[in-house]
C-alpha cells in the first residue's frame, strides 16, 4: 500500500487520461458485442424451440 | 515500502500509454483483414445448402478477428524490420504508441478468443484450422520463413489462403474441392503480388535484411518468376467455372482477367529498366488486387443471388 507521503503511482498526462478513457470505452464496447453476439448465436442455434417447452 | 514505488524502480518503462483504439485497430491490419472477410465470405457462400445468416455472420467475424490477431503477432514480432521500412515505420510499435509487450498480449488475447468463439458458435473444425492458420502465419511465415528464405513468400501465401477454407469448414463441418480451389487461386496469386511490390521496394527490403526475391535472385529472375506464376494463375482461375461451382459468366471474366494479368507480367518481364519499369511493377501490383477482387465478388454475387432464389422459393411455396 502506498503511503500519503510516497507518490502515488504515475501521474498521467491529460493526453494519457484522455487515452485510457477512450480504451476504456473501446473495451466496453467491445465486451458488450460479444456478450450480445453469444446472446443471438445462442438464440440462432436453439431456434424456435426454444419456447416451445413447459414452464 | 510502497510495492508502486518498487515498480516503478525496476520497470522505468512503465510511464502511462498515449495509445488510442484506433492504434490497436491498425495492429489487426484493418485492409488485410478486409480481403480475409471478402475471400472467407465467398467460402461461407460456397456451402451447397445456404447458411443461417447469424451463425454465417458470427463465424466470419471471428474469422477476421482471427486474422487480426495474426497481424498483431507478426507486428510484435516485426518491429525491428517495421522501424527500417519506408512503408510500415509509422506502425504503431515502431512509432512508439504502443509498446511490442502490449501488442503480444492483445494479439494472443484475440487469437485465443477467436479460435474458442468459432468453435463455439459454429464447429471444432474450423476452429483447429483458424487455428492452424493463425500459427502458420505467425511462427512458420513471420519467425522461420520470412528471414530465411526468398520463398517466404510462396509457402507464407498459404496463410493469406487459408480463409475461404475455415469459413467453408464453419458452415458445413466439411473440406471441399470448391474451396481447396478457392486456397488454390490465392495462393498462386501471392506470389506475383508480393514480388511487384519488392521489385519497387527491394532497397527497404536489402536494407531490413528480408531476403526477397529480388534481394536474393535478382531483378530478372524475380521477373521471371512472376510471368511463370501469372502464367499458372490465369488458369487457376477459371477452374470454378469448370469445377461446376461459378457460371460462364465467372468462366469469361476469368478468362479475360487471367489473360490481362499475363499482359501485365509480360510487361514486367520485358521493361526491366528506369521509372518505366517501376510504372510496370506497380501497375502489375494494382491489377493483381482488382483481379482477385473481381473474381471473388463474381463469386459472391452469383452465390448471394441463387440463395436469394431460393429463399423466395421456400417462401413462396
Amino acid at each position: 500500500m502506498a503511503s500519503e507521503t510516497e507518490p502515488n503511482g504515475i501521474e498521467l498526462t491529460p493526453q494519457q487520461l484522455k487515452s485510457r478513457r477512450q480504451r476504456n470505452v473501446a473495451i466496453g464496447l467491445a465486451v458488450g458485442f460479444f456478450i450480445l453476439l453469444i446472446y443471438v448465436v445462442t438464440i440462432a442455434k436453439l431456434g424456435p424451440g426454444v419456447m416451445n417447452r413447459p414452464l | 515500502m510502497s510495492y508502486i514505488g518498487e515498480s516503478r524502480s525496476i520497470a522505468p518503462a512503465l510511464t502511462g500509454s498515449e495509445a488510442n483504439p484506433s492504434d490497436y485497430i491498425a495492429l489487426l491490419k484493418p485492409r488485410v483483414m478486409s480481403l480475409v472477410i471478402f475471400t472467407a465470405l465467398t467460402g461461407i457462400l460456397l456451402a451447397p445448402q445456404g447458411v443461417n445468416p447469424v451463425i454465417g455472420f458470427a463465424s466470419l467475424l471471428a474469422i477476421a478477428v482471427g486474422a487480426g490477431a495474426s497481424g498483431a503477432l507478426n507486428m510484435w514480432y516485426e518491429a525491428d524490420i517495421d522501424a527500417i521500412m519506408s512503408r510500415t515505420r509509422k506502425r504503431p510499435i515502431p512509432s512508439g504508441r504502443v509498446t511490442a509487450e502490449e501488442a503480444l498480449g492483445f494479439g494472443l488475447t484475440l487469437a485465443f478468443l477467436s479460435v474458442i468463439t468459432l468453435g463455439v458458435v459454429a464447429n471444432w473444425l474450423a476452429a483447429a484450422l483458424l487455428a492452424f492458420t493463425i500459427f502458420f502465419y505467425v511462427v512458420i511465415y513471420t519467425m522461420w520463413l520470412k528471414r530465411s528464405t526468398p520463398q517466404n513468400i510462396v509457402i507464407g501465401g498459404a496463410a493469406g489462403a487459408f480463409p475461404p477454407i475455415v469459413a467453408y469448414a464453419a458452415v458445413t463441418g466439411d473440406i471441399s474441392l470448391s474451396s481447396i480451389v478457392l486456397f488454390a487461386i490465392i495462393f498462386l496469386w501471392t506470389p506475383p503480388h508480393f514480388w511487384a511490390l519488392a521489385l519497387v521496394k527491394s532497397e527497404d527490403y536489402r536494407r531490413a535484411g528480408v531476403p526477397m526475391m529480388p534481394n536474393v535472385k535478382g531483378a530478372s529472375h524475380t521477373r521471371l518468376e512472376i510471368l511463370l506464376y501469372s502464367l499458372v494463375l490465369a488458369p487457376a482461375g477459371v477452374l470454378p467455372w469448370i469445377l461446376g461451382f461459378a457460371s460462364i459468366a465467372y468462366g469469361l471474366l476469368a478468362i479475360v482477367l487471367g489473360g490481362a494479368f499475363i499482359v501485365f507480367a509480360v510487361r514486367v518481364y520485358r521493361v526491366r529498366a528506369g521509372g518505366e519499369a517501376d510504372r510496370c511493377a506497380k501497375s502489375l501490383f494494382g491489377f493483381s488486387i482488382l483481379y482477385l477482387f473481381l473474381l471473388f465478388a463474381e463469386i459472391v454475387i452469383e452465390r448471394s443471388f441463387s440463395l436469394g432464389l431460393a429463399l423466395l422459393a421456400r417462401l413462396g411455396g
